[in-house]
């Protein structure tokens, strides 16, 4: 009851974000208000970038080898995650590179090699290709092959991520299925603006090559209490939002907001009690809480944006499939992107809406 | 020489003054050029393109007196030792390979001298990228035969914990990084380390090794890009030697080589004769002091033939005639031009050659029985270092495996390796 009520008081000063163009369901942020607690220090109102901002700014405050590049950081970023620290840090310290991906992980790499916390950005996830093999072939290997005399494990790359309404083909992608084939590098997304700072912080400090993708879509549309000061959240750890007895749901990045009203419909109209996890670290992924759950609710629902052949729900799919089979009370449901490139016009019928969620959670309840 | 003032001038695209119409001069961002009023391409100089730096002739005898570095007789045996050495190494591990005891191996029959000669004139504490070509470079720093040997046979004394092929070398405490197999990854690496090296003004530098066929990939032009923009302190040294397997080099490009696209990236560049140790030496040193002083790369093409195979898995004969390759091998050889250039000047003698022959063969051969005769790593190290620590998933994989050796135990090879 204390959840629903701060829940809805959150609404009325986070207003939420709905999409102009009126025949399109609204999609809904949820401000964190069951985090636990991150930080006890001051904390400021503060959107996604802000937060993103924000830690970067912790970052090269308290590390003096710390950089941040990648194409236009210089005057605050495409989507303003490095507004004002170029002017506060210096010009040696925040810096544009040429337009070329392989270029920006590459250096990164070496910077990283040579004992500097490189932060590199990569404008949007949609152009992280051109720099799968520096991640996939030399970060992600250095250590290993190298017989750990050397490491790229100062280095985070950054790039906004998913959906965001208009995006189309090359501005909406969510490629993290590409790199969870990869040993050697870690995978994190972030819900919103607390966990967006403390999983980034995180992901700095961590001593592996991390890729810390962030919803675009939530970047102004995410408003929560941040606090001002570093802290972390650690990684490869879900996070259980809600607890339930009925079907396990799963999700990363936007998606959790959308899962998070499923679960509010499961209850209202089938009286169905739902768990919903934050899966946050991609890889390596927590698999004891999703098992944990399972083994519980005997009902599992995974939900990603990105196309469900070869998707990461596969993996969970069967991970958890191998774990909890005797567990199971119904098949597991992938709610995901068709198997097509990120429509432009069609983006409403192609999402993994709150709809087709609802309609897979009362098939798994009636099966 | 000419001394250079240590503060670095202002490069790059800065305008300071506003657009001006009435000006006669162009006013465009992207470049700063007089106007033309004829039409005319500018034709690219393939036929006499940037000319070829050398010290010594093809029979060791200094050209131009004021370029001869005068290193000391110390310094030039082990030149000449460090280079023989090689030879010798390179000439038993090939055999070991073709004998089924390593698995595979890549000489450096011909580019000796670009290893020592660039070697030699860098300080211990430069970062060094290769490619897979540069051995010299690690042995004129001092890796013990015993070494190469260990990760070539991926034994238990490998420091790369017998993770990767032979002659992927590394070696921390000799700021060696880790050689990787896919090619020209890195260049844009050797230019976020030196932005690095930069920062921590340490009057270090960074050098990178490729070949003239890596220099075709994306990630070159990348590292060219990124090193000029960004004003690292690095050295590109690019062995040109003459082949990417069995591809020439008229294949591989059109242009003037690899040196000509230096200045197209706005990096100082040159071209050396990569057989004359001395020039390497001359132009590597000058490019080391410079890039250190005015935070700016260097491209340096040493011009060189291959004269082995590129690998044990390759046999050149079928496209490369045995005439051209012994024309390289008897007329224009680092090992031989530097051996003209001490025996003119009686530091070196048929004795010392026969003496020196005998102790360097055993020298390799008694490293390359020890290193046959080492067990190879616990298999425990297959699973370590993929990250920082052990995580779950692999942690239960590992033990996974165990459980399955032990059960089929006489199917695995595991007396070869350490418990």
């Amino acid at each position: 009851l204390l959840l629903i009520l701060i829940a809805s008081i959150s609404r009325a000063t986070n207003p939420p974000l709905t999409f102009t163009g009126t025949e399109i369901e609204e999609q809904v942020f949820i401000a964190d208000t069951h985090c636990m607690n991150v930080s006890a220090g001051p904390t400021q109102k503060m959107n996604l970038f802000q937060s993103v901002t924000s830690a970067l700014d912790n970052t090269l405050a308290g590390d003096p080898t710390a950089v941040i590049f990648g194409e236009d950081v210089a005057f605050g970023g495409v989507f303003r995650c490095t507004v004002g620290l170029r002017d506060k840090y210096g010009k040696d310290r925040v810096f544009n590179t040429p337009l070329c991906e392989q270029g920006i992980v590459g250096f990164g790499i070496g910077a990283a090699a040579a004992g500097a916390t490189a932060i590199a950005e990569i404008q949007f996830a949609d152009y992280i290709y051109p720099a799968f093999d520096q991640i996939v072939n030399e970060a992600a290997k250095y250590r290993y092959r190298s017989g750990n005399m050397f490491d790229c494990g100062k280095l985070t790359i950054r790039a906004p991520w998913g959906c965001v309404g208009h995006g189309s083909i090359y501005h909406s992608q969510c490629p993290e299925a590409f790199f969870t084939h990869c040993p050697g590098i870690k995978i994190v997304v972030p819900r919103g603006p607390v966990q967006a700072k403390g999983l980034l912080l995180s992901c700095i400090a961590d001593q592996n090559p991390c890729i810390f993708f962030e919803p675009k879509i939530l970047y102004r549309a995410a408003v929560e209490q941040v606090p001002t000061e570093a802290y972390q959240i650690p990684l490869s750890q879900a996070e259980v939002l809600q607890e339930g007895s009925d079907l396990t749901l799963v999700a990363w990045g936007t998606q959790v907001h959308v899962l998070k009203e499923v679960a509010a419909m499961a209850q209202e109209k089938l009286g169905v009690s739902c768990e919903l996890i934050d899966l946050r670290t991609i890889l390596p992924w927590d698999t004891e809480t999703v098992c944990k759950s399972v083994v519980k609710t005997g009902r599992l629902l995974i939900s990603h944006e990105a196309p469900v052949t070869g998707g990461f729900a596969a993996e969970i799919s069967s991970t958890v499939q191998e774990e909890c089979f005797l567990n199971l009370e119904a098949p597991i449901s992938r709610v995901c992107g068709y198997d097509t490139p990120f429509p432009h016009i069609f983006e409403p019928f192609y999402i993994p809406d709150k709809w087709k969620c609802f309609e897979a959670v009362k098939r798994m309840i009636n099966y | 020489m000419a001394h250079i003032t240590s503060k670095p001038k202002q490069r790059g695209a800065l305008r300071q003054q506003p657009f001006d119409s009435s000006a006669e001069k162009p006013q465009f961002p992207g470049a700063s050029a007089e106007f033309i009023d004829h039409l005319e391409f500018i034709q690219p100089n393939v036929i006499s393109g940037i000319p070829v730096y050398r010290v010594m002739d093809r029979q060791g005898q200094i050209i131009n007196p004021s370029e001869d570095p005068k290193l000391s007789k110390e310094m030039v045996l082990n030149f000449y030792q460090k280079m023989t050495l090689l030879n010798t190494m390179d000439r038993i591990l090939y055999e070991s390979q073709r004998q089924g005891r390593i698995s595979f191996y890549m000489t450096n029959y011909g580019e000796e001298g670009t290893h020592i000669g660039s070697a030699a004139a860098l300080e211990p504490t430069d970062l060094v990228f290769g490619q897979y070509r540069e051995a010299g470079v690690l042995m004129y720093r001092g890796f013990p035969l015993d070494l190469f040997m260990a990760q070539c046979y991926a034994n238990a004394d490998d420091l790369g914990k017998g993770r990767q092929m032979p002659v992927h070398y590394g070696c921390k405490d000799l700021n060696f990084v880790t050689i990787s197999s896919p090619l020209a990854t890195q260049l844009p690496q050797a230019a976020g380390a030196a932005y690095a090296v930069k920062r921590e003004n340490s009057n270090r530098v960074v050098v990178c090794y490729f070949g003239e066929g890596a220099a075709s990939e994306g990630d070159a032009h990348a590292g060219f890009n990124f090193s000029a923009t960004l004003e690292c302190p690095l050295i590109f040294f690019c062995r040109n030697n003459g082949y990417a397997i069995s591809t020439p080099t008229n294949e591989q490009y059109r242009g003037d080589g690899i040196a000509a696209r230096g200045p197209g990236y706005g990096l100082m560049s040159i071209r050396v004769d990569g057989n004359d140790v001395f020039a390497v030496y001359n132009a590597t040193k000058e490019a080391r002091r410079r890039a250190v002083a005015e935070n700016q790369p260097f491209l340096i093409e040493a011009m060189t033939y291959r004269i082995g195979h590129h690998s044990t898995s390759d046999d050149s004969s079928a496209y490369r005639s045995v005439d051209e390759v012994n024309y390289w091998d008897k007329q224009d050889h680092p090992i031989s031009r530097l051996r003209h250039y001490m025996t003119a000047r009686d530091w070196w003698g048929e004795d010392e050659e026969k003496a020196w022959r005998k102790q360097s063969r055993k020298l390799v051969m008694e490293a390359f029985e020890r290193a046959e005769r080492r067990l190879k790593p616990n298999p425990e190290l297959l699973f370590t270092d993929v990250y920082d620590e052990m995580i779950p998933p692999i942690a239960k994989q590992r033990d996974a495996m165990w459980r399955h050796i032990q059960q089929y135990k006489e199917h695995y090879p595991l007396d070869l390796y350490e418990k």
